[in-house]
């Protein structure tokens, strides 16, 4: 099987309304996607305006080499997606397979990186809870700090782990000469996917990694 | 297709933008700026989203009912934040004017 037909669902007009009705449709999704982040995000405006010192002092437990190291991945993961939408339009399946899977190298370096990080605050005490074994004079504001920072770097995990497995099946399906010039529409929008969670790191990585540095 | 084809070129540039905007962010977050810092490290995150959203996304090329949808995400953003912020910073204020 090569190309699907360009125009399928019979209520467009043409391939390209129906284009524009699935990209349309991605966002709308992202934008959910955008609130259900949004909530967490309002979560640690809130919590730091109250602590901000506890916040300053509690982001010292995060490694912002590693971080750092983490955000270059991601962008760079970001342009290997963008190139691989590009080589999808211009229907060259080699280039196409190749980012594909550089693609997901890089995020699977990420999440590699983040278990260390993990692991490392496991080892430390500094998981919330019944183990947490910091006793500083803010060890509230602290505890709070690392179960935002824990569920908001967890909950971008989890979509990074569906955005491996989206990739994955992109990848399967492009082998079998799914994608072509004129249908490409599920690597571009799993590429929308893929950015949007790039951005959500853009978001976490200074406001939990940088904002004690200066203290 | 209307889909546009954006040179790699462009993608390049962008990637570089962002990796030195990436840079900058963790440079500037090292000196004591105060309060500004805060405000440096989201106008940095800004500029950095907003790259990726209008070049690697497309929506620099998407039709005008796509860029309605994106930005009515962000206004829904902003109230959410900024409504709840009403709330948080000006409750010792009100317990100030009932006593």
């Amino acid at each position: 099987m090569s190309e699907r037909a360009a125009a399928s669902a019979h209520q467009f007009d043409d391939a390209e309304q129906q284009h524009d009705a699935s990209t349309l449709g991605m966002w709308v999704f992202l934008v959910t996607e955008i609130m259900f982040f949004a909530g967490m995000f309002t979560v640690y405006v809130a919590y730091r305006s109250l602590y901000p010192d506890g916040f300053a002092h509690a982001s010292h437990h995060l490694d912002v080499l590693l971080g750092t190291i983490n955000t270059t991945v991601l962008i760079t993961s970001s342009l290997t997606m963008a190139l691989a939408v590009h080589a999808a339009q211009l229907g060259r399946r080699r280039p196409l397979l190749i980012f594909l899977v550089l693609t997901m190298a890089l995020g699977s370096t990420f999440l590699v990186i983040k278990g260390f990080e993990y692991a490392h605050k496991f080892r430390e005490g500094l998981v919330p809870g019944p183990w947490f074994s910091y006793h500083g004079a803010d060890a509230g504001a602290q505890q709070l700090f690392l179960s935002i920072y824990f569920a908001m770097t967890g909950v971008h995990a989890a979509h990074m782990v569906i955005g491996l497995g989206v990739l994955g099946t992109l990848v399967w399906q492009a082998r079998r000469g799914r994608y072509g010039k004129s249908y490409y529409t599920p690597v571009e929008l799993s590429g929308l996917y893929w950015h949007f969670v790039d951005i959500v790191w853009i978001f976490l990585f200074p406001l939990l990694y940088l904002i004690g540095r200066h203290t | 297709m209307s889909e546009h084809v954006v040179p790699v070129r462009i993608y390049f540039t962008i990637f570089t933008v962002l990796l030195v905007l990436t840079a900058v962010t963790v440079i500037v977050s090292g000196i004591d700026l105060g309060r500004m810092n805060t405000v440096v490290a989201l106008a940095i995150a800004v500029t950095k989203a907003v790259l990726v959203i209008l070049f690697f996304m497309h929506l620099r090329y998407s039709t005008k009912l796509t860029w309605l949808v994106v930005s009515a995400g962000f206004v829904w953003l902003s109230i959410l934040i900024l409504f709840t912020m009403t709330d948080v910073l000006t409750r010792g204020l009100v317990a100030l004017t009932q006593h």
